[in-house]
């Protein structure tokens, strides 16, 4: 493939991301939250009885779709490969920072995008942050931090993730009851299920197809000034932003803006360790997720860590709310940024004994 | 040189080659087992002004870099 047509097809898969986004706020999702991967997997967490904040409990079929959508792409083109081993608990851990600092500024990487093309300025503040985070990471990686290699598993353990989603998906569809549901807030906005299977089904073979991932189109701007993965994501943020000039879902601001709040200094921060944990585990929560379908194990470890930093975001009143950034939220996030960095120089240390 | 980045997660792969690339190392080979690597790898080095061959092999690829 040559790179045009590779910068094509990310470009029309991003325009098709785009678009799907704003259909899926249009039919019921919350504002600016076609997806959002970190803000699902919360719900998720909600309705597993994971943690008991009664607004953000729905099972997202986005996520069950997405995760689904790149297992049966990649099946369908001989891209199923299952590999683990690297570091899992590292993973697990990061990832729970992870989902810790998306919660303090309410959102992914990905809906950080769609924010900004619904005018959201925090958003905004957010991206510097996440590519702060994203630079800091890549000098680590530079300085020899590794999580080490992966190895080759079976299909029953590279397949077992998606089997978990499956399973989600049959009870949401079949046994609700064991589930819980938001009745208010941003957990009982959601478009009818088939769609938004329908719509991470798609999104997921796209994504996986083109290697989506937020962490990573910045991360190649900033080693080598190469615009190839950028430009999905541009397209994302301007389809999605002609959809809400359209639809009339665009509001330049800093107030009022849905699911956010206004507090810039822990909006940069938090994001940061969103791009600082997603350098060091190899993409960001979107692609974490396409790669756990593809049958990467320890992206699947990713998934279940950032279901348990969902859940403790939850529990110890970490996550932020319209009102603004906790207390607790903003421990955390310098917490994550020591825990992070101390696992990291410990590793380079040990690398450098090895060499 | 052989750069073997199998088993490493994306960015580590460009990373690796990027230090040989830094060190004015004119002809590598990078061994990956992954379609993201290959391809990451792949797009690094055209920008860096390097022929890319690429080589299947049995745990994936080699991709042979020569610079232009």
């Amino acid at each position: 493939m040559n790179i045009s047509t590779e910068k094509k097809s990310l470009m029309v898969a991003g325009a098709i991301t785009g678009v799907l986004s704003v259909v899926l706020v249009l039919l019921g999702n919350p504002t600016n939250m076609g997806f959002c991967i970190a803000c699902f997997y919360r719900d998720i967490a909600g309705a597993l009885s994971l943690h008991n904040a009664a607004v953000v409990q729905y099972a997202r079929p986005e996520i069950i779709g997405l995760l689904l959508g790149s297992f049966l792409i990649s099946l369908a083109k001989k891209e199923f490969k299952p590999r683990g081993g690297s570091s899992p608990a590292l993973r697990f851990v990061i990832s729970a920072f992870v989902m810790i600092g998306a919660l303090v500024f309410l959102g992914c990487p990905f809906r950080m995008i769609l924010r900004l093309a619904g005018g959201d300025l925090n958003a905004l503040v957010a991206l510097f942050g996440f590519i702060a985070g994203i630079i800091s990471g890549s000098l680590l990686l530079n300085k020899g931090f590794t999580l080490g290699r992966n190895y080759k598993q079976s299909k029953v353990e590279g397949g077992a993730i998606s089997g978990l989603f499956l399973a989600l998906l049959v009870v949401l569809l079949f046994i609700p009851s064991l589930l819980k549901f938001s009745t208010s807030g941003p957990g009982s906005l959601h478009a009818p299920i088939i769609i938004s299977l329908a719509g991470g089904l798609v999104v997921g073979a796209l994504a996986q197809r083109n290697r989506f991932c937020m962490a990573g189109g910045i991360r190649d701007v900033f080693l080598f000034r190469d615009a190839t993965l950028l430009t999905g994501l541009v397209m994302v943020f301007v389809a999605a932003l002609v959809m809400n000039l359209v639809t009339g879902n665009f509001t330049l601001g800093f107030d009022g803006q849905s699911v956010s709040h206004t507090d810039g200094l822990w909006n940069f921060l938090g994001m940061a360790l969103v791009g600082y944990g997603s350098v060091l585990l190899g993409g960001c929560p979107l692609r974490q997720t396409i790669l756990a379908g593809e049958g990467n194990s320890d992206s699947a470890m990713s998934v279940l860590g950032m279901l348990a930093g969902a859940a403790i975001s939850h529990n110890f009143g970490l996550a932020s709310s319209p009102q603004g950034s906790t207390i607790g939220g903003k421990i955390a996030t310098i917490l994550g940024f020591i825990v992070i960095t101390t696992v990291a120089l410990v590793v380079i240390q040990a690398q450098k004994k090895e060499a | 040189m052989e750069i073997d980045a199998r088993g490493l997660s994306c960015p580590q792969p460009i990373i690796e080659t990027k230090k040989a690339v830094d060190k004015k190392v004119t002809s590598m080979s990078v061994l990956v087992d992954n379609i993201a690597a290959k391809e990451n790898v792949s797009r690094f080095a055209k920008v860096m002004k390097y022929d890319v061959t690429v080589k299947e092999t049995e745990y994936g690829w080699e991709l042979d870099l020569e610079k232009r």
